[in-house]
């Protein structure tokens, strides 16, 4: 047993590849006295890193995923146990073929490249052992590879060691975390205790049990991923190298296959999903291989067999290659299948580093580590924050419910869009039983019911006719409807009503919460009463955190209102701030409020003719807000507009919404109130009006200037951030935020097709565009402008291209498109000077 | 030549048992389950067998439903049939298990002809009784050897030579006449992993099931062995009470040192303990 | 009705075997216990002269049968010899070392008779019904059960009971010769050929001294330094299930479950992790020195001296320091 040091700066539990990552990070930032603590024994302790097929396909849909990934490569590269293999993704149908073009579309836009469309011919080439009649194509990195992640790892304990940073200690369980007043204190554990201030979580399916111990939650489960090898197979005893072939994914198998040696490993995805309880992992002591290997369910593999056989007859069916080991390996999966990351929002100096693959994992130890040093990674964390979740996130059910439906998805054609099926109807507005009435067709946010439209707007249709663009293809018609457009269109036309009930609602008071707020954020919010803010949040490095508005109420109570999505991420960087004098405290009001948007040209006749509160232009100016009686309700009405018309949001105390609505409702039929759906409010309306969302346009990797979102003047108040934003206020802008239009949709087979973001955008001869801080230009948002009439896309351009009227190509399923800059910058396409919203 | 082997389903324990709450068996919730390893040998033996002298191979076991898979293991490397006697779940024990194998083997041999060999393992990995082949062969009236670890074929295929190790070191040969009973232990052979498409062969081959009841208490005479053995009845046995652990011997090993600098430390130590001369 | 317990003795080169030894111990026990005599059977030429020399480990009455039929093993032979004395002497229990013959023979005895045989016991308790303990999964599990039966047939575990200390004042025992009567078919298993063992030196069984080498001796070429350190103490060299089923040592070799359990004085683990498997057959040694480059490998926790380190470096320099103080002629201190 080792010695453990008494205390700890920091203390990293579990080393697999992402404890030895995070150690190695953290000394390299400059942190000492690390100590690393392991269960079982080194360098391979039993955990998901000892079995996991090791094996990088770079490019995900996602770029923070795609990030983490790059980023690793590199780290993996440099250690020296990185094998460049190639792999290849193939297609056995055609809605596989065109998916395989949507990946090399997100290859481009996050830069992994080369990739290359493969014919079956060509797949045949690269592995002469598939059977090329099953496939109808395939996809090829070069850049896919093989990695030695127990390697690695020993070289990062190694490397922290030698800067006498780290101190190992294997074969410790711990037994418990203490804390103090919301901080973590001690770890304890059966070869004594360590005092310390930080402590990270990387146990991988153990995660969230060590967590319960200081009563914080990681919502994952541990789930069973099976996998085989066969050998010795004799079509590969003339392999020179380890690995003499690309690695394949059967996607539309759920599998992969990879030759080593002469051996060939298959892994499947395909079965049900396997959960299991943390708890009901058995010990190191009881489990027969290791805890994360458990015996193999053959009924569950045997159909992958079959599908295996079909596509590699000559390896798979060698009478003389054995099944030599056949497991049920164990992984973790979470609800929406992103990693957690990132301080517990429970405990203060607990982090989470779970549910990591071997692909991402030094890059987000990379991540992790800058960001518990000074809060600035490099890469943009927040789809991965655990604070991310909210409370019924947490709950078993909730868990079970999402990894289970979510597990297929490993390897499946997932719609940008794409909706959850399970445990849906958590949250429901007090409209919800209208909006059903009203055909709604519900998304889910933040696990809140929100229409996207409303069937019974279908009248509309005939209205607008072609105006609302409608979709010829399935891809884009799916989690989609022409009804869209056309609520749009009413509303611009004449008024309409969205449930805005995703709102996180943040309630600062206090004698200090004017000092507080002015801290956190970029813009005044020290203003009268009455007054409301748009303002973004940043942090040190002057990246885009956050962004959302703030009324202030009176002169010590303000009202911070942002997007349910991320609104558990933004109560933490709030309370994370709060003044340890107390002398600003934050309710969170979310469920006290719900939220109801009142906008279009008669939005004022609605609005004057239930209450008898002044909401003339003059009355009650743009950007203020004020208390409104409605039908003997109080609500507070604030005139502000995501959509560029003129109106309201009217916060409606939750148990009294049902009789606001009904009264607009109401008082709404006599001018042609519509009900409008998400659809309309965060991306028609919003693009049209050139507005900026968090996650697409808003992330730590731009910035304000970059966004067009800097105002000509910088307050006098110091707040965080400031220094990097002046900075940045006085370089030449390195990429600029631009709308695009997409001037001819058509496909060379003559269907109108329309983009759905994430797509690279091309010069004219089809070159990727690249800044010079090597970032690539890609849609940020795509939609309908059902008023502009044209497909609008959002992107940051190098500022050689970011002129109005300079024409690019954007890729898109395989073709590509002409588009033109319509604006560089912040000015809206629809109603540029803003004459809807101010009168 | 006609080949039974007689296979036992046991988990795959891994570096410490646990026992159900009841101490009647082992949990095997996370437990894999395998054939016995010296029966894993007789298995590919007697595959290996019919592939050289041609005949037919087929695999029995008593236990469980689950131990189907076992069967289908087996026949996923190449044996011909499988026969299943089904327990219902509880442990039998060997003289109750010997009884109806010998009973089976008698049934099976009145349809199907005579089996020239029948294989058993040395002893089954989890109970470790040391018996059953002795008991069946016996029953049978066929004479047995156990701990082989080579098998072959007089040249008149009419006797069947067999080598265990001797005690101390080197071999020992028999030479039993055919029909015979062989105890066989790891060794043996190194048998072979299923291949896949042996594995989906093996999964669409009929089993053939015989249902034992729950348990064989009751009067479970030797039956077949009756007129062979000369005995009236056999007494079952032993029974079964508990099961429990060892009590743990975990010491703390002294580290006389790391790395070739212990080696004198490593010398004196010897020399203390007396296995090298001071 | 003699109510006898009989112990049945193997021997070789005129001595009993070690585990016929700690077989006649249990027996000797249980014969106390249950206020009988306790009586051996011994077969074989060399019979007569080996049972002679039981008087000291507590036997009253040698059963000798010196057909020299019976010299090599033959088990259905012994077994019919062992059940001749059961019906002259009706004894209480047969007691047989838990050794790959005497597992067999009692087999046999139980199978002819119909009776129930307990392999492996550690531990008997006689009574209305007799309780005992006995060893499952090669000792890594104990089974308490009850054998009822005319006479109790069973056979002792290796190295689980210790051999008696010497009583060199205890009188000879008794000799009854017989002379079984053997049918052609208790004949037809029994040896017909023999072949001595092909490597010189000690056998794993009987070496004082064992090395021990697994995965981390990392090929079969690897086991030449393990050899040569055991050449220095007399001693024999085996290995791990993994060591063998990679075809760096012949199967002969394996110490575990599935192949031999050794009780040296010294047991060497060199680069063995310690599977349960492993254990099962090393522990019996009176102590264990593990080499390994992990402190935490499972083989610790049985181990009572620990090297740390790679032991393709640590063995060479330890056979070097053994030569290099022999030719010094002195220990260093």
């Amino acid at each position: 047993m080792a010695t453990l040091p008494d205390r700890a700066r920091a203390v990293v539990i579990g080393a697999g590849i992402v404890g030895n990552s995070m150690a190695w990070h953290l000394a390299r930032l400059g942190w000492r006295d690390i100590v690393l603590l392991e269960k079982g024994t080194l360098p391979s302790p039993g955990g998901s890193t000892g079995h996991a097929s090791n094996f990088i396909f770079l490019t995900d849909h996602s770029k923070e995923m795609t990030a983490f990934t790059v980023d690793s490569v590199a780290q993996y590269r440099e250690l020296g146990v990185f094998t460049q293999t190639g792999g290849i993704e193939v297609a056995r149908t055609k809605e596989r073929l065109q998916e395989l073009t949507r990946r090399v579309t997100s290859s481009k836009s996050w830069g992994v490249e080369p990739v290359e469309l493969l014919t079956p011919a060509q797949v045949k080439q690269k592995v002469p052992f598939i059977d090329e009649d099953v496939i109808l194509g395939g996809i090829y990195w070069p850049g896919v590879g093989v990695v030695d992640s127990l390697e690695a790892g020993t070289l990062m304990r190694r490397k922290a060691q030698e800067l006498g940073a780290l101190t190992v200690a294997p074969g410790v369980e711990v037994t418990g975390l203490d804390t103090e007043n919301g901080r973590i204190r001690r770890v304890r554990t059966d070869s004594g205790e360590i005092e310390a201030e930080t402590v990270v979580i990387a146990c991988g399916v153990w995660s969230p049990r060590i967590a319960s111990m200081a009563g914080a939650s990681i919502p994952l489960t541990p789930a069973i991923h099976q996998m085989i090898d066969i050998g010795p197979v004799a079509i590969f005893e003339h392999v020179d190298s380890a690995v003499g072939y690309p690695i394949i994914r059967d996607v539309d198998t759920n599998m992969y296959e990879r030759q080593h040696g002469n051996e060939f490993e298959i892994g499947s995805y395909a079965h049900r999903p396997i959960l299991m309880d943390p708890d009901d992992i058995p010990s190191i002591a009881e489990a027969a291989l290791s805890p994360t290997m458990l015996p193999f369910t053959r009924e569950d593999f045997d159909p992958q067999l079959e599908d295996a056989l079909e596509l590699f007859p000559e390896v798979v069916g060698d009478e003389k290659a054995g099944v030599k080991l056949a497991i049920n390996g164990l992984l973790s999966l979470t609800p929406d299948g992103n990693p957690i990351l990132g301080e517990t929002s429970e405990v203060k100096g607990l982090w989470s580093a779970a549910a990591i693959w071997i692909k991402e994992a030094p890059g987000i130890a990379k991540t992790i580590a800058e960001w518990m040093t000074d809060a600035e990674p490099e890469i943009d964390p927040h789809g991965s924050d655990i604070a991310r979740f909210y409370d019924h996130h947490k709950t078993t059910q909730h868990i079970a419910a999402r990894t289970s439906e979510g597990y297929n998805k490993t390897y499946g054609i997932v719609h940008p869009s794409e909706q959850w099926a399970s445990n849906r109807g958590v949250r429901l507005s007090p409209f919800y039983e209208r909006e059903k009435e009203l055909g709604a067709e519900f998304f889910e946010a933040a696990g809140w019911e929100r229409p996207y439209w409303y069937g019974t707007n279908e009248r509309l249709l005939a209205e607008y006719g072609d105006r609302v663009m409608p979709r010829e293809a399935e891809w884009e018609s799916r989690w989609w409807s022409p009804i869209i457009n056309a609520e749009h269109l009413a509303m611009r036309d004449r008024v309409g009503m969205v449930d805005l009930s995703a709102f996180a609602i943040f309630d600062v008071t206090g004698p200090g919460a004017a000092a507080y707020l002015e801290h956190l954020c970029v813009n005044r919010v020290d203003v009268p009463p009455g007054k409301t803010v748009y303002t973004p949040l940043l942090n040190g490095a002057g990246g885009i955190l956050a962004d959302l508005t703030i009324m202030r109420l009176a002169h010590d109570r303000f009202r911070v209102v942002t997007g349910g999505g991320l609104g558990m991420r933004d109560k933490k960087l709030f309370t994370d701030a709060l003044p340890a004098d107390g002398s600003a405290q934050l309710f969170d009001a979310t469920n006290s409020w719900t939220t109801i948007g009142l906008w279009g040209p008669r939005a004022r006749d609605v609005l004057s003719s239930v209450t008898s509160a002044d909401v003339s232009h003059q009355g009650f100016p743009f950007l203020t807000s004020k208390t409104v009686d409605i039908n003997s309700v109080r609500t507070l009405a604030s005139r502000i507009s995501y959509v560029g018309e003129l109106g309201w949001e009217i916060y409606v105390p939750i148990e009294q919404g049902l009789r606001v609505w009904d009264a607009l409702w109401d008082a709404g039929q006599p001018h042609g109130l519509a009900p409008v759906g998400i659809g309309t409010y965060a991306v028609t309306a919003r693009l049209e009006k050139g507005y900026r969302a968090h996650g697409n346009e808003l992330e730590l990797d731009f910035n304000l200037v970059e966004a067009g979102m800097a105002r000509p003047t910088v307050k006098d108040a110091d707040f965080v951030g400031r220094e990097a934003y002046l900075r940045q206020r006085e370089a030449a802008p390195v990429a600029v935020l631009c709308t695009l239009t997409v001037d001819d949709p058509t496909s060379k087979s003559g269907v109108k097709r329309y983009m759905l973001g994430r797509e690279p955008i091309l010069s004219t001869d089809g070159k990727p565009l690249v800044d010079s801080r090597g970032r690539r230009s890609y849609v940020t948002s795509a939609g309908s402008g059902p008023s502009v009439g044209k497909h609008l896309l959002m992107a940051y351009l190098p500022p050689d291209v970011a002129k109005v009227d300079t024409p690019l190509l954007v890729e898109y399923l395989g073709e590509q498109y002409p588009v033109t800059v319509a604006v560089a910058g912040s000015t809206p396409p629809f109603d540029p000077d803003n004459t809807r919203i101010r009168s | 030549m006609n080949i039974l082997v007689c296979v036992k389903r046991v988990p795959q324990t891994g570096g410490r048992i646990v026992l159900t709450p009841d101490g009647q068996s082992i949990d095997t919730r996370f437990l894999g389950h395998t054939i016995s390893p010296h029966e894993e040998c007789g298995v590919e033996e007697a595959v290996r067998i019919v592939e050289k002298e041609g005949g037919t191979s087929a695999v029995l076991t008593l236990g469980p439903a689950e131990a189907e898979e076992q069967l289908r293991d087996a026949m996923a490397i190449g044996i011909d049939r499988a026969i299943l006697l089904e327990t219902g779940g509880t442990e039998w024990d060997p003289v109750s298990t010997a009884g109806v194998i010998a009973e089976t083997i008698e049934a099976q041999e009145a349809t199907n002809g005579e089996f020239d060999l029948l294989l058993f393992g040395n002893e089954a990995a989890d109970t470790g009784d040391y018996q059953i082949g002795v008991r069946v062969a016996v029953a049978l009236g066929r004479p047995v050897i156990n701990g082989i670890k080579e098998i072959w074929f007089s040249d008149d295929r009419r006797e069947v030579l067999a080598r265990r190790e001797a005690p101390g070191g080197g071999w020992e040969t028999f030479d039993l006449p055919l029909p015979a009973v062989l105890g066989v232990k790891e060794g043996l052979n190194l048998p072979r992993y299923p291949s896949v498409p042996g594995r989906l062969r093996a999964k669409k081959k009929e089993i053939e099931r015989v249902a034992l009841g729950a348990s064989p208490s009751g009067a479970l005479g030797l039956g077949a062995g009756e007129d062979a053995a000369g005995i009236d009845s056999a007494i079952p046995g032993p029974t079964k009470l508990r099961l429990r652990l060892p009590a743990e011997e975990r010491t703390a090993a002294e580290v006389i040192g790391r790395g070739p600098e212990a080696a004198p430390a490593v010398v004196d130590l010897l020399e203390r303990i007396g296995v090298v001369a001071r | 009705m003699s109510g006898a317990v009989v112990a049945f003795v193997e021997h070789a080169g005129g001595e009993a075997d070690r585990l016929s030894l700690e077989a006649l111990a249990l027996a000797r026990g249980l014969a106390k216990l249950l206020g009988k005599p306790l009586d051996a059977v011994v077969l074989g030429s060399q019979g007569e002269a080996v049972a002679r020399r039981l008087g000291s480990h507590g036997v009253g009455l040698a059963h000798t049968a010196s057909d020299a039929r019976l010299d090599d093993f033959a088990p259905a032979a012994w077994a019919a010899s062992i059940r001749d004395v059961i019906e002259r002497r009706s004894p209480a229990a047969i007691v047989a070392a838990g050794s790959e013959r005497g597992n067999e023979v009692l087999a046999h005895v139980g199978a002819c008779s119909g009776w129930p045989m307990a392999a492996n016991v550690v531990e008997v308790t006689p009574g209305d019904s007799w309780k005992l303990t006995r060893q499952r999964w090669a000792g890594s599990l104990l089974e308490d059960a009850a054998l009822d039966a005319p006479v109790r047939l069973l056979t002792v575990a290796p190295h689980a009971v210790a051999v008696d200390p010497l009583n060199t004042s205890a009188p000879a025992p008794t000799i009854t010769r017989f002379e079984p009567e053997l049918e052609p078919a208790d004949l037809v298993a029994r040896v017909v050929g023999r072949e001595a063992k092909t490597s010189a030196g000690v056998s794993l069984t009987d070496a004082k001294v064992v090395i021990g080498g697994g995965r981390g001796v990392g090929s079969a070429a690897g086991f030449a330094q393990l050899e040569q350190l055991a050449s220095l103490m007399n001693g024999a060299v085996g290995g791990s299930r993994v060591v063998t089923s990679l075809g760096w040592r012949p199967h002969s070799d394996q110490i575990g479950q599935t192949g031999l359990r050794i009780a040296p004085d010294l047991y060497v683990a060199c680069g063995i992790s310690g599977a349960i498997q492993h254990i099962v057959g090393c522990k019996a040694a009176k102590r264990i020195l593990a080499i390994n480059t992990d402190p935490d490998s499972p083989i610790m926790a049985v181990a009572d001296y620990a090297v740390i380190g790679d032991l393709n470096s640590i063995v060479p320099a330890i056979t070097a320091e053994i030569e290099r103080r022999r030719e010094a002629g002195r220990p260093s201190t």
